[in-house]
């Protein structure tokens, strides 16, 4: 009995507890940054945002949140039932899985596996079955053709996300994420791959399906694409794990490129501020950009986007792996794992 | 092997699309994402208008034509009351048709800046309507002040205008000039160079000057394709033809051109306003002949024929000469025109009203064939399409 609840029990109830530790500030965050979003929009816009519920409006996502939760579900008369119900989960719960291996400080992390970019890269990619199980399911035109735009542009913009990976993996060495923050000790990475960060986070933009990429939801032409016909708390999870891909696409970036949780210099002041603080800032810097970009932006045609993911970002990822490559050889800076 | 069948993908844009700029509705032809052809549903908001009229005295038929483009109504009305004047011979008193002049380029900015925003909004910006909603704000308020309505003003009436403006209104008008320029110079900087916004706009929804003119366009659209037509200086109505202003022509006819028109068109309409405030004389507002126009309060108070005329005028209405008369303005979206037919009644017995959006609307198939479905959203954009004028 006791072996039984020392070998099992106990670790099973503490990767439990991790992660509830990791998922209710996360969806706090979500519910936080759709918050954020409405400010930030509302200001660039000459206006005011929520304002209403609770002080400054600071109660108007948890409001939101219940007002989506009590809602009539609706599931059209002509879908596929199964599929129109799986899609949202499929698309929260792969959202929610990805910070599994996403290390908010040294050694603050679930699970602190080798491959882990690696592991990101693919549920990442996943996420786009979420996306055309929802619009065909739906059976509904405009949600068809939102999900097959989603579908090409994520599956376009991921390869030069790749691309991307492989250049800073080939200056880290490891595939770890905690190994790919501890190399950016001297600088950072946004630094010397400036074009690839910049390169990255387009991609970002386009992979979470954000302005000026936001295509599928393009209201103008689809209505609202892919979830037009989805309500309440089915609607709900599509909402999160949309903006629970900004917030792990903002960490992506700020892992890859901005340190993870290094302060900017290693001096007295800064580094008395705790790790997961800095992350938590870098986060919400990028997560600023994003909403930004989105102010201020028109949308990009389906046809341009194609041709920015293919003709522009993949000659130039690709181009910069290569220079990369032959600079860290060139020079014999490959770091040790690579040249050992 | 069985030969496949592909057929196109038909899609329903609208009549409850937000896009679709009220109640139209397309059925689309969809080749993928290519339109084969374009299908536009007219008739969702028909509401009689033109039988209406038919019914109603002179006066009572005014405020449908505020109801007709309910972005622009005063220019509406301008149309109604020069053709009703052309009908009854009189004039308008200089100060009557200054403020008329005035007011139609305020229109003109509210109705550019609502298209021009939303139009922007359809290609994916969004932070040009809210910007822009503000300025539109002050210019209702002119409008309220005024007439007493924000939107419905029935202000321009047969003979003049309603009343003279409120004490301080051309103060308050002149400052707001002040500062616009620095709004359009600020809406230009978000859109005007942005690559984005280029790309989704140049080189779509081309036509031709040939082809504008054959489907019978007008307004912005007729000049974006570089044809130099505008009716305030082609064939000049109240004081335009003392007025001092430009026409912007464009040269490839496409959405990006309609865009730089009609804000190159609002800094016109801008110089138009400030020489009205300048040269506004002191005078009548509404013509003297107190057959046409209500007499003052404090006459029908002392004088019998003053209180039979407000009387008369009131149930009755005035009666019009037969005759008839095409009177055309350049209304924000291009040719807006009555075609009036009087029957020496007190009642129109035909008033055709020429829309300038129905012809734009019709060529929608012509322009958008070939392009992709978001370049048709932005084309409809450009257009300038309100639908209370197009069905009447």
């Amino acid at each position: 009995m006791v072996d039984f609840w020392a070998s099992y029990a106990w670790p099973t109830a503490k990767i439990v507890l991790y992660i509830i530790a990791i998922v209710v500030p996360l969806l706090l965050a979500i519910a936080y940054l759709t918050y954020a979003e409405r400010k930030v929009i509302a200001a660039m816009q000459m206006r005011k945002g929520p304002n209403v519920v609770g002080p400054f409006g600071l109660l108007q996502p948890i409001a939101d949140g219940l007002k989506l939760l009590l809602k009539e579900t609706i599931i059209p008369a002509g879908a596929n039932r199964v599929v129109f119900v799986l899609a949202p989960m499929i698309t929260f719960i792969l959202a929610l899985v990805a910070w599994a291996v996403i290390p908010f400080g040294p050694g603050v992390v679930l699970a602190d596996i080798n491959v882990g970019i690696l592991y990101l890269f693919a549920i990442s990619s996943l996420g786009v079955y979420g996306i055309i199980m929802a619009g065909w399911a739906s059976n509904s035109r405009y949600a068809f053709l939102g999900a097959l735009r989603s579908a090409a542009q994520m599956v376009s913009y991921e390869v030069s996300i790749g691309f991307v990976i492989i250049t800073v993996l080939l200056c880290v060495g490891s595939l770890n994420l905690s190994d790919i923050v501890l190399a950016q000790q001297n600088i950072w990475f946004a630094i010397p791959l400036l074009p690839m960060f910049v390169v990255f986070f387009i991609s970002g933009l386009a992979e979470t399906n954000r302005a000026p990429f936001d295509l599928p939801e393009a209201e103008a032409e689809l209505v609202s694409g892919y979830n037009v016909e989805y309500s309440s708390m089915a609607f709900a999870l599509f909402f999160l794990g949309e903006y629970a891909n900004m917030i792990l696409m903002s960490a992506m970036t700020s892992i890859l490129f901005l340190g993870g949780w290094l302060p900017p210099v290693d001096v007295a002041p800064l580094n008395w501020i705790p790790g997961p603080v800095w992350f938590a800032l870098k986060i919400a810097a990028c997560l600023f950009v994003f909403l930004w970009v989105r102010a201020t932006f028109p949308r990009y045609r389906y046809d341009q986007l194609m041709r920015l993911g293919w003709k522009v970002f993949l000659p130039l990822s690709l181009a910069w792996v290569i220079i990369t490559a032959g600079v860290l050889v060139a020079m014999d800076w490959l770091p040790d794992t690579i040249a050992g | 092997m069985a030969e496949a069948l592909i057929k196109n993908y038909t899609l329903n844009f609208g009549p409850q699309h937000p896009a679709a700029h009220g109640v139209l509705r397309m059925v689309m032809e969809l080749d993928g994402e290519v339109v084969e052809r374009i299908d536009p549903h007219i008739g969702l908001l028909h509401r009689g208008t033109e039988k209406l009229i038919e019914y109603k005295t002179y006066l009572q038929a005014v405020p449908y034509f505020d109801r007709l483009d309910y972005v622009s109504p005063m220019c509406q009305e301008h149309a109604f009351a020069l053709a009703t004047e052309k009908l009854l011979g009189i004039t308008v008193p200089e100060r009557g048709q200054y403020i008329r002049v005035l007011f139609s380029e305020i229109t003109r900015i509210l109705n550019h800046l609502l298209n021009v925003t939303t139009f922007a909004l359809d290609v994916g910006a969004m932070t040009p309507l809210l910007w822009g909603f503000e300025q539109r704000e002050i210019l209702m308020e002119f409008y309220e002040r005024v007439s007493g309505a924000r939107l419905h003003a029935a202000y321009f009436r047969p003979g003049g205008v309603h009343q003279d403006m409120p004490a301080g209104l051309v103060d308050d008008i002149a400052a707001w000039a002040e500062t616009f320029p620095k709004f359009i110079d600020e809406l230009e900087v978000l859109l005007n160079e942005n690559r984005i916004f280029k790309q989704r706009t140049v080189d779509v929804g081309v036509i031709s000057a040939e082809d504008a003119l054959d489907w019978g366009f007008s307004g912005p659209m007729l000049r974006a394709s570089g044809v130099p037509w505008d009716l305030r200086k082609a064939q000049p109505y109240d004081v335009y033809d003392r007025m001092d202003f430009d026409i912007p022509l464009g040269k490839t006819g496409d959405c990006y051109d309609r865009y730089l028109i009609r804000l190159e068109e609002m800094r016109q309409s801008l110089r138009i306003i400030n020489q009205c405030l300048r040269e506004l004389p002191e005078g009548p507002v509404m013509t003297t002949d107190h057959k046409i126009a209500p007499p003052p309060r404090a006459s029908m108070k002392r004088s019998m024929e003053a209180l039979i005329h407000h009387f008369k005028l009131y149930t009755e209405g005035y009666h019009v000469p037969a005759g008839e008369t095409y009177t055309a303005v350049e209304a924000p979206k291009g040719e807006f025109a009555v075609y009036l037919v009087a029957d020496g009644t007190n009642r129109p017995y035909r008033c055709k009203i020429r829309a300038p959006g129905f012809p734009h609307l019709a060529a929608m198939d012509f322009l958008s064939k070939g392009h992709l479905l978001a370049d048709s959203v932005a084309i409809l954009g450009a257009m300038d399409i309100v639908f209370g004028e197009i069905d009447r």
